[in-house]
């Protein structure tokens, strides 16, 4: 069946099953494809989305649970100026390497600094650890979430 | 054994450089490497295809590079770009960069004779030819600007895209000079700039890629949609070897949105509108599958058998002196047996390759590391020409050895050869670990000898296990033995006077291995450092001061490891269950070495509290590169060594997927620290030396806090209880 959605400031439909996963309506039906899919089961994070400014596994998120809900993807984070300080953080501490799971890195921490604008490392770790990064920039995206905070005072 | 000088590129002597003009006055300038099929270049229209990675520049002034190495984290396309830059005298942010098609002959890696982006390599094999064409392409153009003013050459200077000349306040873009640049001959001998006079090499140029892998628009190969291209999702035999037996797709086909199903020998697989709908459909085939002949096999089979292989000799990989008379002699003997398991890459980007057959033509999108061997593999399986098989690289969602085999490639094309229309294949996460080539298993027996001084005298180590090289470049295998198996167990730093060292090629049932980050090091520094621990504490001495003793001839790797030591505070007093531990390893003709330092609770559980590095990797080209890549690396061999080992069980592998294969996460991630010994050599390979020099290091780390040494990995804790 047909479903409306509300991503990044626009509707859309999409023609699909009501338990199909919102990560395919957005890469594969709608082409927002800087959402990325890493394992399908919820443990990567690498398709970390937002949906009315929370963090969400777009691959455990179904089409049929979004409703009227806002769905914000990495395409249009930076439209906001926690996710422009976020983005410009990361842009400055040289955090991606191949980068396929930044995407969701990057939401994580801005749904991170939206709730907790000035997080301790435990916050850092209970927010980011759902978010794995097989090249291993850790010890960056920790420097990047600080100094996003710094900047945002 | 003295670490040995970084391979030069053997360019110099007998490359030589190319130029023309392309359609539309582009000047295309092109450094031909002096291996593969020449014959090709000469006969082809030079002027696009001539040269290896070359500078194109278009009257617009639009700099354009073509990148023989792929991009999958390491920095290549900006370490790469900043070495032609420096030499062209162009800002590097403004280059538009674009990936190599496949041509061996024009593209080779001139370290691994094929065109591949792997063994830490870029960067060696890059060094000169690619400045060298930088270089080239600026002496031409200075020349054009300096004929059209009618002045001397070497009063102009070349800079941020343009010919000055100073004398005459005048100047020239590069791309007015295009035309006549390309008549100019291109100089035989390119001089380079002398260290000194440097700009961007050796300066933390930002990376290219990184504005838009923060932003979403980095393209990755699965996230290419040609027009109306269908997505699928694919089951494999779950046993290697086996065979579909039945398939009964009836309730797949009436998932809304499947518009196929595809049957292969070994496989079978879901074509869609979507990944949501091909998911669905795969759930709802019943398949049986014929296991065939390995539906038994288990990793304690391998295991045994690798066990078995290392009481009988193997193929000698070096031997000094006489290490089996000095055992004989030696007062004290140290023995020991270690063991690794089979690793899956787990690239955070599943497999996938999206293919389209039209016109007569293959097409391909795909991020490989080997994009040659993709084209013939490719060919092979859609029963075309390789030169009908086209293919485009994309960047790379994690490579680590996975993408230089391109089994994933190949099934694509077999299943798109039923497919009317561009379909894109995407493998679940379960495929993608159950179904990888993996890391193969290892088994060493080494021992030592301790003269009445407590000096290391004597050496010998035996190891086992599959030779990935023999089946990948068959022609690196020779006499039972190949580089890549052997290294870091053979040209080690120390002083050794005797010396032996033997490998045992033994392939496992049907297991597919391949190359893995740090590739023959992620085996051999951890038995060897490992082992070196253990002798000095046999010795009776500090791990720290025993290495030294032996490193009488190699400054450079004396100098690291006081370098780490000294950082890291080696040597302090730690709190109980607290211990700190030492590697050192020479490879990827880089030094590394490493103090961890570790925690072990109660219950045995290690948690890295600190990591402290020293890498002496020649010339930094980026040291901003080197530390991330040196951070990264060491989290990634954390991960093999508390967590990484793929077992088999009825011929199955057991994990799936990141609950049951686990990978590091922020929490348990420790500080790293990176210090860089500066120098003006060669760079060496610095994307895999990290991994490999933890692993031992945490492993003497986990014995200093308890007294209890781990020869097998992944770590066990339950032997770490208090």
């Amino acid at each position: 069946m047909a479903f409306e959605i509300t991503v990044n400031g626009a509707q859309h439909s999409a023609e699909v099953d009501g338990d199909t996963p919102l990560i395919w309506v957005l890469r594969d039906v709608l082409g927002f494809t800087g959402t990325k899919f890493g394992c399908g089961k919820g443990l990567c994070g690498a398709c970390t989305v937002h949906l009315d400014g929370e963090a969400v596994r777009a691959c455990q998120t179904t089409i049929d649970s979004v409703g009227t809900s806002v769905v914000t993807t990495i395409e249009a984070i930076g439209a906001t100026a926690v996710g422009a300080a976020v983005q410009t953080a990361w842009r400055n501490g040289q955090v991606p390497q191949c980068g396929y799971c930044q995407s969701g890195q990057i939401m994580s921490a801005v749904a991170l600094l939206t709730a907790t604008p000035q997080p301790t490392d435990s916050d850092i770790d209970a927010a980011m650890l759902g978010n794995i990064c097989r090249c291993g920039t850790y010890v960056r995206i920790r420097a990047a979430i600080k100094e996003a905070a710094r900047t945002r005072g | 054994m003295q670490p040995s000088p970084n391979p030069k590129p053997r360019l110099s002597r007998r490359g030589f450089l190319h130029a023309s003009v392309g359609a539309g006055g582009a000047l295309l300038l092109g450094l031909r490497l002096p291996i593969g099929r020449t014959a090709a270049v000469e006969a082809s229209d030079a002027s696009l295809f001539a040269p290896n990675a070359f500078v194109q520049i278009d009257p617009g002034g639009q700099v354009t590079l073509t990148m023989s190495y792929v991009e999958m984290g390491q920095g290549t396309y900006t370490a790469i770009a900043t070495l032609i830059a420096e030499e062209l005298e162009v800002d590097p942010t403004t280059v538009r960069l674009r990936a190599a098609p496949p041509n061996e002959a024009l593209y080779a890696n001139p370290l691994l004779g094929v065109q591949a982006t792997g063994n830490s390599d870029a960067m060696r094999g890059a060094w000169l030819p690619l400045r060298q064409a930088g270089a080239a392409a600026r002496q031409m153009l200075v020349a054009a600007a300096a004929e059209r003013w009618g002045v001397e050459p070497a009063t102009c200077q070349a800079r941020l895209g343009e010919v000055l000349h100073p004398a005459t306040g005048r100047r020239l873009g590069y791309g007015a000079l295009t035309a006549e640049a390309a008549k100019h001959r291109v100089p035989r001998e390119v001089p380079l700039k002398s260290p000194e006079a440097l700009t961007l090499i050796g300066r933390p140029v930002p990376r290219l890629d990184v504005p838009a892998k923060v932003n979403g628009t980095a393209v990755y190969g699965i996230d290419i949609r040609p027009p109306g291209v269908k997505v699928a999702t694919l089951a494999q035999s779950p046993v290697f070897g086996g065979r579909l037996r039945s398939l009964d797709a009836e309730a797949a086909l009436g998932v809304t949105g499947v518009r196929q199903v595809v049957r292969l020998a070994d496989a079978v697989a879901v074509v869609a509108d979507h990944m949501g709908a091909a998911l669905k459909g795969l759930d709802a085939l019943v398949i049986q599958w014929d296991d065939g002949a390995l539906g038994t096999l288990s990793t304690d089979d391998i295991a045994a058998d690798l066990h078995a292989a290392t009481l009988a000799p193997g193929a000698v990989a070096q031997t000094t002196g006489d290490a089996h008379q000095a055992m004989a002699n030696a007062l004290t003997r140290v023995e020991a047996t270690y063991e690794l398991p089979f690793l899956a890459h787990a690239t955070m980007e599943p497999m996938n390759c999206t293919v389209h057959f039209h016109d007569g033509l293959c097409e391909i999108w795909v991020g490989t590391q080997a994009i040659a061997r993709a084209q013939a593999f490719a060919a092979r399986a859609a029963g075309l020409p390789p030169n009908r098989v086209i293919l485009h690289n994309q960047l790379i969602g994690g490579g680590f050895g996975r993408r230089l085999d391109v089994d994933g490639i190949v099934r694509a094309v077999e299943i798109a050869r039923s497919v009317d229309g561009p379909v894109k294949v995407i493998w679940t996460r379960e495929e993608d670990i159950q179904h990888d080539m993996y890391r193969p298993y290892w088994h060493d027996r080494i021992a030592a000898g301790l003269d009445d001084a407590g000096r290391l005298t004597a050496w010998t180590h035996r190891f086992a296990g599959s030779s990935v090289a023999a089946r990948w470049l068959p022609a690196a295998f020779k006499d039972g033995l190949d580089p890549d198996s052997t290294e870091g167990a053979v040209d080690l730093v120390y002083d050794i006077p005797n010396f032996h060292v033997e490998f045992a090629r033994v392939e496992p049932p049907g297991i597919p291995t391949a190359f893995w980050r740090s590739v023959g090091p992620s085996h051999n520094s951890f038995v060897t450092e490992s082992f070196v621990d253990e002798i000095a504490h046999a010795a009776g001495q500090d791990p720290l001061a025993f290495r030294r003793a032996l490193l009488a001839k190699s400054p450079r790797a004396r100098a690291v490891l006081d370098l780490a030591a000294e950082k890291a505070g080696w040597g302090g007093v730690l709190p109980a269950r607290v211990g700190q531990g030492l590697a050192l390893q020479h490879a990827f003709g880089s030094l590394i070495a490493i103090v961890a330092t570790v925690e072990i609770s109660p219950q045995g559980d290690i948690r890295v509290r600190r990591v402290v590095c020293a890498v002496d990797c020649g010339l930094a080209v980026n040291p901003d590169i080197v530390e991330a890549q040196v951070q990264g690396a060491v989290i990634f061999g954390i991960t093999a060594a508390l967590y990484g080992e793929i077992t088999l069980k009825r011929g199955r592998v057991e994990q799936a997927n990141f609950d049951t294969y686990q990978m590091l996460r922020i929490d348990e991630a420790p500080a790293i620290e990176v210090h860089i010994v500066p120098s003006t050599e060669a760079p060496g390979g610095i994307g895999e030396v990290g991994t490999s020099a933890i692993m031992p290091a945490l492993a003497n780390a986990v014995f200093a806090a308890t007294g209890t040494r781990l020869r097998r990995l992944p770590f066990d804790a339950a032997k770490l209880k208090a």
